[in-house]
């Protein structure tokens, strides 16, 4: 019993980092149809960054503050130098430019951090007392970041003016243009939000495991199932999808390996794409 | 449109296979004439090249993306490696086929997905299938042996039971490189005939095709099919050339790589596989000497350049004439 | 003020436009008719920069407007009103409009000024203002469309086929805005089907056949002789 509460509160702290990096995948899918490879790699990078600022002068929030504005403008130069000249192309083809800068950000983490794992130190200490279960303050505390943030992105999309540039270019981007909206920009800015979202991602989770150079594909393939299984390039489908799977696995973890629990979310992404392909959450179409 | 394929005109087919016979030429004189080390890596770029050959027949012809042949790839090793240390003395003939078989089971799974789902469905599906196998070998270390995988030994090439010997890196090179040269005329004699054309024509527009009144979904289990299978005899021959087999192989990595070997290579031209996992494993070579494993930083660039300004591969300008 | 000039356009290999050559003043109505198909929503098209233009030139103000992309045109004074609408359905009618009103060196006053305008012209819209643009009536998204296009106080307006497939009594309001517009001063190229409404609205009409422009004369003259309406369009 003790095990399925810690579990519970595993999958939903899991998960809530989890929607976050999927909002940023499924809005850069929504709006541009780009799979974007590198996706778990940039929040990579973010933590690192995030380490390092931690490393250099203690300060939590700073990191966090520092590694989304830094992943943001990096995200918007690869969108402008590499992801840019292929629009109109076959969409393969940005898979796989976002594959190779998946590959060159991932080598380029080692080359500049090293190959030792680097920790972010909780910004928030103590447990916090569940009856008479011990549960770490930080990862709640996560959890909530992750919320605020993902409801800050919600509310700049529904009000905002860009929101509304954004939204009226996922929809119809020949229309947005008619209206003087433009687009390439609206890209790009995209982009960069979405890099940022995986950026701040990386952060949050770093006091979880540490920093290495391979945690973003981890990242990535779940991030890819959530985002099918909560239907592509839907926002409030894909933070349903991430807490629904984020908890399937911690119980699987209690049964079997944590390596083998990931088989779980496969399931669910399989049974998903042969079932209700538009996503679990999504009311079937007509 | 699906066109019947016109006669090669006469100076254009003799030319190609005259380069054909030099290329072979080339390749079997090339252990007698190489140091060991760089024997070994013809060798080992015939094999990546075969694997990347088998992914063309999906990408290139059929128009349908694979993130998941290290799947393929990893299970022929395995249905080898199986064989060889199973059976006693090692046999050449068991190790083919215990791969093809377990190749070819997973492609027949594959294959259900792959008339279920279109393009980047399949794709990411393709991933994840061959994730779950990378984590099952990974962590059924009773049988797989887990992290570190399984050592064995070399079969002896026995022909037809009559003569048999141990192969040395020449003769093991020499069977590769006759197992590859089939293998490629093979494909290109499916791909070329009329069940390759209307891959093609799936490709260009499946909706048309279906609308003709061809059933894409048995075209697609073969290409599924064909494309698992000589992925799988990628993965014997690697096992036999290296002794062992590790679940490094069925990591993601390397489907990743075959789709560079494809995209740099050329997609749909069947040889291009080959020039790219060449041309892709001599950077890897000659830039590793002195980045050690940053290597993949300018080679990543390069990918992605290729990807931008040449998108046909080094050799895709000669699809039109490979495939006439 | 805005002028083709022996325009030609592609298709992929399909040539639809030949030598087009249309013209249309500050402040005028022009009409553009011509049965299904001949390539009178490609000219339009071509103008918004949608359709590839092989031949000709097209001037806006005296400006050429190739190379300009097609986000910049509504900054430039040219709206589109297309023939399916596009309305942005999931996004509110208030959001629809705001994607015209939020314009770069815009005061809130005049925001609330052209939304009020907007309003009163279409009142049925300050009603749903807060409704999904799917939801509405397809005379209701029409209405959205032009009101989206007006917001934009562009000086010409591209409208294509307004009236299509609605219910005579929205056509008569279409009518009605077609006018309003023009007193305002709005230039307007008017795509239509409908000839009576055409003819009643436009100064002048060209006529289109097979992908050019075949006749050229003043709705006066094509009233008193409906000769030449029959032979293209067979009405």
């Amino acid at each position: 019993m003790d095990q399925i509460i810690i579990q519970t509160l595993h999958g939903l702290v899991n998960g809530m980092v989890l929607a976050m990096v999927a909002s940023g995948l499924t809005l850069i899918f929504g709006i541009m149809d780009i799979v974007n490879f590198a996706h778990g790699d940039l929040l990579m990078l973010g933590a690192f960054v995030g380490a390092s600022v931690v490393g250099t002068t203690g300060n939590y929030w700073l990191a966090l503050i520092v590694a989304a504005i830094v992943i943001a403008i990096l995200g918007a130069l690869l969108q402008i130098t590499t992801l840019r000249p292929l629009i109109g192309r076959d969409p393969l083809t940005t898979i796989l430019a976002t594959f190779g800068i998946s590959l060159v950000i991932q080598k380029y983490a080692l080359w500049q951090w090293g190959p030792s794992v680097r920790q972010i130190s909780e910004p928030v200490r103590g447990d916090f007392t569940l009856f008479h279960l011990q549960y770490p303050w930080y990862r709640i505390a996560t959890a909530i970041l992750a919320a605020l943030i993902i409801s800050g992105l919600w509310l700049f999309l529904k009000y905002g003016k860009y929101g509304i540039w954004i939204r009226a270019t996922t929809q119809d981007r020949v229309m947005a243009q008619a209206m003087g909206i433009p687009v390439p920009l609206v890209y790009t800015g995209v982009f960069a939000l979405g890099s940022a979202m995986a950026a701040a991602s990386g952060v949050l989770f770093g006091p979880f495991a540490g920093v290495t150079q391979t945690m973003g594909f981890d990242f990535t393939v779940r991030a890819f199932v959530v985002v099918v299984v909560g239907g592509l390039g839907n926002l409030g489908g894909s933070i349903l999808a991430s807490i629904f799977i984020s908890l399937l696995e911690s119980y699987a973890a209690i049964v079997v390996s944590p390596a083998q629990a990931v088989i779980v979310s496969f399931v669910v992404l399989v049974l998903t794409m042969l079932f209700r392909p538009t996503g679990l959450f999504v009311p079937t179409p007509k | 449109m699906i066109a019947t394929p016109a006669a090669p005109s006469r100076p254009r087919a003799a030319g190609y296979w005259i380069a054909f016979a030099v290329v072979v030429a080339l390749l079997v004189i090339a252990p007698l004439a190489l140091p060991p080390f760089w024997q070994r890596f013809v060798t080992e770029i015939l094999i990546w090249g075969l694997l990347a050959m088998s992914s063309d027949i999906l990408i290139g012809y059929t128009g349908m993306v694979s993130f998941g042949h290290s799947a393929f790839f990893g299970l022929g090793m395995y249905g080898a490696a199986a064989a060889l240390l199973t059976v006693k003395p090692p046999s050449l003939v068991l190790a083919l086929l215990y791969g093809l078989v377990a190749a070819g089971g997973a492609a027949v799974f594959v294959a259900y997905f792959a008339t279920r789902l279109r393009d980047i469905y399949f794709g990411i599906s393709t991933l994840v299938f061959s994730q779950i196998f990378y984590v099952i070998i990974f962590t059924w270390t009773e049988v797989t042996g887990g992290e570190n995988g399984l050592t064995f030994s070399q079969p002896r090439l026995s022909i037809l039971g009559l003569w048999s010997d141990r192969f040395t890196p020449t003769t093991l090179h020499w069977f590769v490189l006759a197992v590859v040269v089939v293998s490629y005329l093979l494909v290109r004699r499916i791909t070329q005939s009329p069940f390759g054309m209307v891959l093609q024509s799936i490709r260009e527009n499946e909706p048309r095709t279906r609308a003709i009144g061809y059933h894409v979904e048995r075209y697609k289990i073969v290409a599924v099919m064909l494309s698992g299978l000589f992925a799988g005899l990628a993965g014997v021959l690697y096992a036999m050339q290296n002794k062992f087999a590790a679940p490094d192989f069925v990591f993601f990595v390397v489907s990743g790589e075959v789709v560079i070997y494809n995209v740099m290579g050329g997609m749909g031209t069947l040889v291009g596989p080959f020039a790219g996992a060449a041309f892709f494993l001599l950077l890897r070579e000659g830039l590793s000497r002195y980045l050690t494993e940053y290597y993949l930083i300018p080679v990543g660039i390069i990918f992605i350049i290729m990807i931008i300004f040449l998108p046909q591969g080094l050799l895709g300008f000669l699809r039109r004439r490979l495939n006439a | 003020m805005l002028i083709l000039e022996n325009v030609d356009a592609h298709y992929g290999k399909a040539h639809v436009l030949h030598g087009v050559s249309i013209e249309v003043r500050a402040g005028e109505v022009v009409g553009l008719l011509g049965r299904n198909g001949v390539g009178k929503t490609t000219t339009l098209k071509a103008i918004m920069g949608m359709a590839r233009r092989t031949g000709g030139r097209i001037t806006f103000e005296g400006r050429d407007l190739q190379g300009v992309p097609p986000h910049g045109l509504a900054g430039r004074g040219i709206a589109w009103v297309p023939e399916e609408r596009r309305i942005f359905r999931l996004l509110t009618v208030l959001e629809n409009l705001r994607t015209g009103l939020d314009r770069p060196g815009i005061t809130p006053a005049r925001r609330d000024a052209l939304l009020e305008k907007v309003y009163a012209y279409f009142p049925i819209l300050r009603e749903r203002r807060n409704q999904a643009g799917g939801t509405l009536s397809g005379g209701e998204q029409q209405m959205l469309a032009i009101a989206r296009a007006m917001v934009l106080e562009p000086k010409i307006i591209l409208l294509d086929e307004p009236t299509e497939g609605l219910m005579p009594r929205m056509v008569a309001q279409i009518q009605e805005i077609v006018h309003a517009l023009h007193r305002d001063g709005v230039a307007i190229l008017l795509v239509e089907q409908n000839v009576p409404l055409t003819l009643d609205a436009a100064g002048r009409v060209y006529i289109m056949e097979k992908g050019t422009v075949r006749h050229h004369a003043s709705a006066a003259e094509l009233r008193a002789d409906q000769r030449v309406i029959h032979e293209y369009l067979g009405v």
